[in-house]
């Protein structure tokens, strides 16, 4: 311990530092304020900004604290004479060229050159001659360009190249010709690029969509969680007059860092969308009709009575959608349970569920995302990560890089991967099962056991190539190791054989299985109860329908939750001859398409994740609860209260809530059971067929109307794969 | 003898003496009141009435939608949204005044970085409907264009005091 600490002193105040540490780490360290516009703590170190200059003593000039390692007995002064002179030199050439458009910036207010303008700059320029002009970028729908403003520290370069992996955007030019752009005309692309909107220092890159629409300090800040993948980014929702403005990330060092992709921040212009459903609806011979929420309700109430009453319990389909607060899921599945009916599903694009028995009580990786970055070899089946967990895609991509991770994938595709791929097995949906086969087999091999039973039948005729004996390798290792599956598999006709296929892998290997199920409360909808088969906290109960068996054919009734489209969120092709031919549908919804008013009966408006409290339960098993940060929009409410009042007019037992912590307490009082063992199922006899590979803008209703979004280059790539 | 001297004064009048000389003399002195409305009363070029959005000699207007009015109203009179005008650059889409909650300080105008709102001397103004008190953009704009020549001639004659 002690040869890895040195001691210095900063300010006379003696401290302790790591060798090798920068000098700005151990002044960050110790609370004394060293002024910076290039250094990033999640960034390498550029050095050209030149305002942490400090005096260090013994050395001829001042010295950048940002690239200056700790040495023993080292005395820097951060607020000598001769520091407070450099650094007040830095800041007069840096405003040499930097425009005085403050009253039009949006950075205005939160920007870090004007917040050292004030405690270095001086109140008169003596530049006379002509400021430098630069012609501003067009980096996409996401991001604003203001070029001119920009002080060429470099962070957005350095994100692109060292974060996001694929380096869109770099410098041309030196000195004072020096310029941030694409070099090539073409936008950014990266899911993660709108961090460069909160890395940049000045107002240079901005988010286009909040363009001119506000200042930082009228708006109030409110905590909120991702609604729209299983990693529950921390976001900062910031609020104008009750109207959201604009999502900013809230560090989690856990979960997302300082970082959030594309759709946790543009998202939130889908709660503003031009179909929001406003107040309570009924449709009457034929029309639809504004009615108040009690007439509303009782129509919903008494159609679902009537529907019960007349084709019994198991006529009713009840669908929420994955992208629901725990509380909401809780009470769904509880008032379809009160209700006697069995047929409750948060699993839209799930097509196989004949092993659904054996799910784990709570679907998710089985490990902390923190310690992704700790993997040393993973094997990745049907996901394209990139897609459905940004952030974590990123975190595997930290694994691969600095942890020399092995990471292989086998897909239906091959996809772009930003980092070193050991093996990719792009296979085509049908033979995902012959490849996870044929790594079954050489796993079995390399141990010199036999084949579990349960998929002994599938892989003892398969064929195995030096790609899986490679994949075992790494998979049975020395460190830690994971078998993850994502959407893609669990979209796939056979999804429960690659299930059994991955699992006995992982049980031959020793690596950790890992699920990535869609949606931001995947695992709270499995906790909740909100699955035909599973009660709230696991409890094993008589399986009801699932999405498409519900969906497949007519039901008498249906109660749709949460907005789900089931004409893009699910993949049942019959679901909306299906729903027309339901005698009554009840929707409770943020939003009313023209589709879904052909086959409701009922809407109810409730509120998106921005307007309801709650909780997420992310893939973690963490559970992250947040309060709402705008009144819905109109008439619309929090979804919870809804189905509070729905219940107490159908007479379900316990309704009687008065806050969604009283919900989420009743759930959480119950620890969650771990499922029965199955019983041994035969792998093989699933279906063939394609697997359908969703956009990265098209997984949920939200993102659907988000404008901006779905003008970029990512928006519209749905095709089915395999 | 502070009583003898209180006795003095109240058996020989004297301070009633000394108000009636101040009457006596105003009475033969120059008269200050004025007959308002038809004489009024001498104004600064700083008095600061109702207030004005001004516009460029070429028909801009001279609002950037800064923010910087509303932010430092102390009576949290001055409502504004902003978005990205037609022509791409900053503008208000709303600029709301309530004049009853104005207390006409004058530090929107001390903060405006483009001198697009200012306080007139116009201060004869009334409201006959509810709502009336809540002056728009339009409205605002409209007195700008109007009083121009008082407002340029009234900023210019205050301009060497800045």
């Amino acid at each position: 311990m002690s040869e890895d600490l040195v001691n210095i002193e900063v300010d006379g105040r003696p401290l302790k530092a790591r060798k090798g540490q920068m000098l700005i780490q151990a002044t960050d360290a110790a609370g004394i304020y060293v002024p910076r516009f290039c250094y990033h703590e999640k960034l390498s170190v550029a050095a050209n900004c030149r305002m942490c200059l400090v005096e260090v003593e013994k050395a001829p000039k001042p010295l950048p604290a940002c690239a200056t390692p700790v040495a023993e007995g080292m005395k820097a002064f951060t607020r000598s004479p001769r520091a407070i002179a450099a650094q007040k030199a830095t800041m007069e050439f840096l405003l040499i060229n930097h425009p005085l458009d403050c009253p039009i910036c949006d950075q205005g207010g939160e920007c870090e050159l004007q917040d050292l303008a004030q405690g270095f700059g001086s109140s008169v320029s003596r530049f006379t001659e002509r400021k430098r002009v630069v012609k501003d970028k067009n980096l996409g729908p996401l991001i604003s360009t203001d070029m001119t403003r920009c002080i060429h520290c470099t962070r957005c370069v350095r994100f692109t190249a060292e974060i996001a992996g694929k380096q869109e955007l770099g410098t041309t030019g030196r000195g004072e010709d020096m310029e941030i752009g694409t070099w090539i005309e073409r936008s950014v692309d990266h899911e993660l690029s709108g961090n460069v909107i909160d890395l940049c220092p000045v107002g240079a890159l901005n988010s286009k969509p909040f363009r001119h629409r506000g200042r930082s300090w009228e708006m109030t800040q409110h905590e909120l969680v991702s609604p729209h993948d299983g990693i529950g980014s921390n976001l900062y929702g910031h609020v104008l007059r009750g109207q959201l403005m604009r999502v900013v990330p809230r560090p989690n060092e856990e979960i997302n860092e300082t970082w959030i992709s594309d759709r946790d921040r543009f998202s939130y212009e889908g709660v503003y969308s031009a179909d929001r459903l406003r107040a309570p609806m009924l449709r009457r011979g034929g029309q639809w009709q504004e009615v108040s929420w009690e007439d509303a309700l009782t129509a919903a109430a008494q159609g679902l009575k009537d529907a019960v009453a007349r084709d019994g319990a198991s006529s009713l389909g009840v669908i929420g959608t994955p992208g629901a607060t725990l509380e909401e899921l809780y009470l769904l599945a509880r008032l379809a349970r009160g209700l006697g009916c069995a047929n409750v599903d948060t699993r839209l694009r799930q097509l196989d569920f004949r092993g659904q028995d054996a799910d784990p009580a709570v679907p998710g990786l089985g490990m902390a995302l923190g310690d992704v970055d700790g993997l040393d070899a993973l094997l990745v089946v049907g996901s394209h990560l990139r897609h459905e967990a940004p952030i974590l895609a990123h975190r595997v991509r930290k694994a691969a890089t600095r942890n020399r991770a092995r990471v292989s994938f086998v897909n239906p595709a091959r996809y772009e991967w930003l980092f070193p791929v050991a093996n990719e097995i792009g296979c085509g949906a049908e033979g995902m099962l012959g490849e996870l086969a044929g790594l079954l087999k050489a796993a079995a091999e390399a141990k010199g056991v036999p084949l579990p039973a349960n998929v002994a039948a599938l892989a003892s005729g398969a064929t195995t190539s030096a790609a899986h004996r490679d994949v075992v390798a790494s998979l049975a290792g020395e460190g830690r190791r994971a078998v993850l599956l994502g959407a893609l598999a669990m979209r796939h006709p056979a999804w429960a054989d690659l299930r059994d296929a991955a699992a006995a892998l992982a049980e031959l290997t020793g690596a950790t299985l890992s699920l990535l199920p869609e949606g931001a409360n995947a695992a709270g909808a499995a906790l909740a109860g909100a699955l035909p088969h599973r009660g709230p906290a696991g409890e094993a109960v008589a399986a009801g329908l699932h999405t498409v068996a519900m969906l497949s054919k007519a039901l008498p009734a249906y109660l749709l939750f949460g907005g789900v489209e089931p004409e893009a969120d699910t993949l049942v092709p019959e679901s909306l001859a299906a729903l027309r031919g339901a005698r009554f549908v009840v929707a409770a919804t943020p939003y009313a398409t023209e589709t879904l008013k052909s086959y409701a009966h009922v809407l109810l408006p409730i509120g998106t994740f921005a307007e309801t409290s709650g909780t997420y339960v992310n893939v973690e098993g963490r559970w992250q609860s947040f309060a709402g940060c705008v009144r819905p929009v109109g008439e619309a409410r929090p979804g919870w209260k809804v189905l509070r009042v729905l219940g107490n007019l159908l007479d379900v037992d316990g309704f009687d809530y008065d806050s969604s912590e009283q919900v989420r307490e009743e759930l959480r009082a119950r620890p969650p059971v771990a499922p029965a063992p199955a019983g041994v199922r035969e792998a093989g006899g699933g279906a063939g067929g394609a697997v359908a590979d969703m956009a990265l803008y098209e997984g949920d209703a939200i993102v659907r109307r988000a404008l901006s979004l779905q003008q970029t280059r990512d928006a519209g790539r749905a095709a089915a794969q395999g | 003898m502070s009583n003898v001297r209180s006795l003095f004064k109240t058996f020989f009048l004297t301070e009633l003496l000394v108000g009636m000389s101040v009457t006596l003399r105003q009475m033969f002195a120059r008269k200050i009141t004025i007959r308002y409305p038809e004489e009024k009363a001498p104004q600064s070029p700083r008095f600061r009435g109702l207030h004005a959005l001004r516009r460029y000699p070429n028909g801009q207007e001279r609002c950037i939608a800064c923010k910087l009015c509303e932010a430092v109203c102390p009576a949290l009179a001055i409502t504004i949204d902003s978005d990205v005008s037609e022509d791409g650059t900053r503008r208000t889409t709303r600029y709301d005044i309530d004049l009853f909650k104005c207390i006409y300080c004058g530090f929107c105008e001390e903060a405006c970085p483009v001198d697009a709102i200012v306080e007139t001397r116009i201060h004869e103004y009334h409201m006959e409907n509810r709502g009336e008190n809540i002056m728009t953009k339009d409205k605002l704009l409209a007195i700008g264009e109007r009083y121009e020549a008082m407002i340029a001639a009234d900023k210019a004659a205050d301009a060497r005091y800045r």
